[in-house]
């Protein structure tokens, strides 16, 4: 403890170590515990049984499918926003950028209820889609359109810096080489952003598979088809299946545990690259 | 721009239409949804719906909830920044990690952690009752899972900037004889504290927002535990439209004015 | 207050920073501690403020130990080589700022601190910024600012981190000129940290040689310079020349040319390494005896100085050589010239490869 403390003469030492390991064991760890105790009051064969239940195992699907054609979409729609927020000068430019932050301002009760009145059969969206035959209320589709809405800013938001910091010099460097445009960004652009991509679509990916505000108001929650995991939880809790939704909720936690690890190693490599962001 | 020649100038409306057309649809367009629907009764829907009881209790339970997480989440928030940029000690790195967990939780699990634990199943529950106690479905249940997916705003925010600002100011005012409290009042706070508004912004929206977490420990009871978000949910099954859309106006508008503060803080950092 | 360092170790992890430092500071000199980049200077100033604490030894001020107290109790004023002034603070208010924290029964009246203020900032000739912010001056002014802001607690000892590191050569000179005379003034025993030899040869009463975390020489700027102790402290205080010598009975021979080596009068014959200065070698363009031939390679002229770079074609080694402009002119050399060299003066030190 002395040792410890002799390293810095700035003051607060122990008062903000010990607020901070009363915080996080208190808010964080503790609520962590209850769920691995209440798993372990499960037998192997009943957790099992509960979490590859089929209705489960097809929700599992509905929710990784959907997160990942949202990240991907988000992948694109990111680099895309990213790109000419940085790169072009126009009208508006201000106000679009301030808007991309907006599905993380807005709660997600609100998105859902919005979204799903857009995209309603006689919705501003829906009914036009519906000449197409397109339906994405109460459809898988839906669960997509909710979960692009809600993680939009991610890949926005880590690719932007990144291309602010090595500004356009690099393209007209490139250019003046006599490459091609799509030579210049494959070769000097993409290689660049490559790791705040990957960390920004994996960020967008982990917040899609937990949502759940956004998309239970335009999925349907039809059994089978348009149940997310979240959903499943819920479900087995107004059942008083506290048991089960424990079960199911282990398998959530760690997925998004191995996701977080994932992304501080994306991070972290990431700041060896660059030795920029933060 | 440096952009000359046919095809790039081509390309470059065409990223810009594209983007401009998604971001629009996508984001704009749920915006107007909003409050033209809000509307669709007129004003003299609006007032009569903000002036029912439920509406009311529910804005009343959702600032309760987000005055005690605000305050809660920047004194924690500030201590955790203070502590891992100021010091190396072992296991820094790991607390910085464990203060991640909340974002990447699904806030239904998050919800049910703390149902789990200080539920009338739970490891608590005869504690709880001799002490006459409820956590759960009661609104010390909303604050505290509120609480939990909110808490690390701050200290995301903080971090990154005590790290480049560094500690020579602050043993600076250590060497000419500052205490304890003058170095974080006169010396860091002036240093963080757009940052720490920014922090507490972003705290706040998501406090008053929250819907997963929320809904699992509140048990949705109507005129009691029923935040404006989960009212929203409660209105639309009542087949009560309009009503939903007001309650989703009012969040909107404190969204709008996040994300404007938001813009200014991060025009004031940069300068 | 002299300042007394003893058996002083540091490190970071299993990286040794600072071994056995001993070192004596009489009152009211001015230190240079001097070394590259990594050496342990800021290290040992961080120990001696109290900003650190070492692993083991101790730090005495006049005799006292104080090792064990508190850095606002060791009256210690310190500049940070990146000034750390408070930006969000006027001038005024940073220089005042260690009185006005001061606790009620010792704070003097608020007239009493601005009159202070004042001739502290006419003392540093920045009477006129007192209610500018930092990112208002330059950043020679801001180094004053923050050496007035150190002096305003009647500091009993003065340490200075690389105060004119990010500054550009022209002002550096000057505010070291100014830094001298200002010493001079209030005598208070100073230690600044420098990489530049110049600066330190230049303003120092006593200068410390760091490598690698050890002291390798101390002593007045004359002395060092004169005798430098060890092959590291004669290539770290100017350029030089190397070349192979024989050393025997008070002799060392560069090739064939013998200069006086009182150091070694009872050596026996050995082989060593030759250190000389580029100034200390005569240039002349007609052949001389026992001279090293060279061809010119290159020719700066430096203001009043003329620097060669010659090629001794025979071994391939380049030579250093400095001379006044006036007697490079009468010599009439030209770039591709051949031209012949003796040095005059060398330091021998024994062994092969060093
Ligand atoms: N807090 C620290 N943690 C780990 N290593 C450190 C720390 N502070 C200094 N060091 C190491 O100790 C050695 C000496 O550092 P120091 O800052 O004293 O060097 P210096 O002589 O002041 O160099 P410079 O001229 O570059 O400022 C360096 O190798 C440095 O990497
Ligand atoms: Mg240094």
């Amino acid at each position: 403890m002395s040792a410890w403390r002799s390293k810095s003469v700035l003051p607060g030492f122990t008062i903000s170590l010990g607020s901070s390991l009363f915080f996080i064991g208190l808010v964080i760890l503790l609520p962590l515990t209850g769920l691995v105790i209440q798993v372990a009051e499960l037998s192997w064969q009943d957790y099992w049984a509960i979490i590859s239940d089929p209705r489960v195992v097809a929700s599992y699907k509905v929710t990784a499918s959907a997160a990942l054609v949202a990240s991907i979409f988000n992948l694109f729609f990111g680099l895309l926003m990213a790109w000419i927020l940085t790169r072009y000068r126009f009208p508006g430019r201000v106000l679009l950028d301030g808007l991309m932050d907006l599905p993380f301002a807005l709660p997600t009760a609100v998105a859902g209820l919005t979204l799903a009145a857009l995209f309603a059969t006689q919705g501003w969206f829906g009914q036009y889609l519906a000449l197409w035959d397109i339906k994405v209320s109460y459809t898988w589709l839906g669960i997509v359109v909710a979960m692009v809405f809600t993680s939009v800013p991610f890949v926005v938001r880590t690719v932007q810096p990144v291309l602010e910091e090595f500004g356009p010099e690099y393209e007209e460097a490139s250019a003046t080489l006599g490459a091609s445009p799509w030579q210049t960004f494959w070769h000097v652009i993409f290689p660049e952003i490559k790791p705040a991509l990957l960390m920004g679509t994996a960020l967008s990916f982990t917040r899609s598979l937990g949502e759940f505000g956004a998309v239970i108001f335009i999925a349907g929650n039809i059994p089978w088809q348009t149940e997310v995991t979240s959903l499943m939880i819920f479900i087995r809790l107004q059942e008083f299946d506290y048991a089960a939704a424990a079960a199911i909720a282990s398998v959530v936690l760690l997925v998004s545990l191995i996701l977080l690890f994932v992304i501080n190693g994306i991070q972290q490599r990431y700041q060896h690259i660059s030795g920029a962001l933060k | 721009m440096s952009n000359t020649t046919g095809s790039a100038t081509w390309l470059r409306r065409l990223l810009i239409g594209t983007g401009v057309t998604l971001s629009v649809l996508l984001l704009l367009t749920p915006l107007l949804l909003i409050f033209i629907a809000a509307f669709a009764s007129g004003v003299g829907g609006i007032i009569s719906n903000l002036q029912d009881a439920d509406m009311l209790h529910a804005i009343g339970l959702t600032l309760l909830v987000a005055g005690l997480t605000v305050p809660i989440n920047l004194i924690f928030g500030t201590l955790i920044a203070w502590c891992v940029t100021r010091f190396t000690f072992p296991g820094r790195r790991l607390l910085l990690t464990l203060i991640d967990i909340p974002f990447a939780v699904s806030p239904v699990v998050a919800g049910l952690l703390y149902l789990l634990l200080y539920g009338s199943n739970g490891p608590f529950a005869t504690w709880l009752d001799a002490a006459d106690l409820q956590l759960m479905f009661a609104w010390p249940g909303l604050v505290m899972v509120t609480v939990f997916v909110s808490c690390p705003f701050v200290v995301k925010e903080l971090v990154p900037l005590m790290s480049t600002l560094g500690t020579e100011q602050e043993e600076a005012a250590v060497l000419l004889g500052a205490s304890g409290w003058q170095v974080f009042w006169q010396i860091t706070f002036p240093n963080i504290r757009w940052a720490l508004l920014y922090g507490v912004i972003l705290t706040n929206a998501r406090a008053v927002g929250e819907f997963g977490a929320v809904s699992v420990v509140s048990g949705t009871i109507r005129g009691q535990t029923n935040t404006l978000p989960l009212h929203i949910e409660l209105l639309q099954q009542d087949y009560n439209t309009t009503g939903a859309f007001i309650a989703a106006a009012l969040l909107t508008l404190m969204a709008i004015a996040t994300l404007v503060v938001k813009a200014v803080l991060q025009w004031r950092m940069h300068r | 207050m002299s300042i007394g360092i003893e058996r002083i170790r540091k490190s970071f992890g299993s990286f040794v920073a600072l071994q056995d430092i001993n070192l004596q500071l009489p009152s009211g000199e001015l230190t240079a501690l001097l070394g590259p980049s990594g050496s342990g200077k800021t290290t040992l100033l961080r120990i001696i403020a109290g900003l650190e604490q070492a692993d083991s030894g101790l730090i005495r001020f006049n005799d006292e130990d104080i090792s064990q107290r508190h850095v606002a109790e060791r009256g210690v004023g310190f500049v940070f080589q990146h000034y750390a002034l408070f930006k969000h603070m006027t001038v005024f208010e940073n220089v005042a700022y260690g009185l006005t924290v001061k606790p009620k029964k010792y704070r003097p009246a608020n007239a009493e601190i601005a009159k202070k203020v004042h001739n502290l900032l006419e003392l540093v000739q920045l009477g006129w910024t007192a209610d500018r912010y930092p990112a208002q001056l330059s950043g020679g002014q801001r180094q004053r600012i923050a050496l007035a802001r150190a002096l305003a607690v009647e500091p009993k000892v003065l340490l200075l981190d690389e105060p004119f590191g990010a500054l550009d050569a022209k002002v550096r000179a000057e505010l070291r000129r100014w830094l001298r005379r200002l010493h001079d003034e209030i005598h208070v025993t100073s230690v600044f940290v420098t990489h530049d030899q110049e600066e330190a040869l230049e303003v120092a009463d006593r200068i410390v040689v760091m490598n690698k975390g050890r002291i390798e020489q101390q002593g007045t700027p004359e002395h060092v310079y004169d005798n430098p102790a060890n092959p590291f402290v004669y290539e770290f205080l100017g350029n030089v020349n190397l070349f192979h010598a024989r050393v025997k009975q008070g002799q060392s021979q560069i090739g064939n040319i013998a200069l006086a080596s009182p150091e070694y009068n009872n050596q026996d014959e050995q082989q060593g390494l030759a250190y000389v200065r580029p100034h200390e070698i005569d240039v002349f363009s007609a052949p001389q005896a026992d001279a090293i031939k060279v061809k010119l390679d290159l020719i700066t002229i430096v203001g009043p100085v003329v620097r060669l770079e010659a090629l001794d074609e025979s071994t391939g080694q380049l030579i250093h050589i400095e001379l006044p402009k006036e007697q490079f002119k009468t010599l009439q050399l030209q770039q591709a010239d051949t031209a012949w060299l003796l040095p005059r003066y060398s330091k021998v030190f024994l062994g092969e490869g060093i």
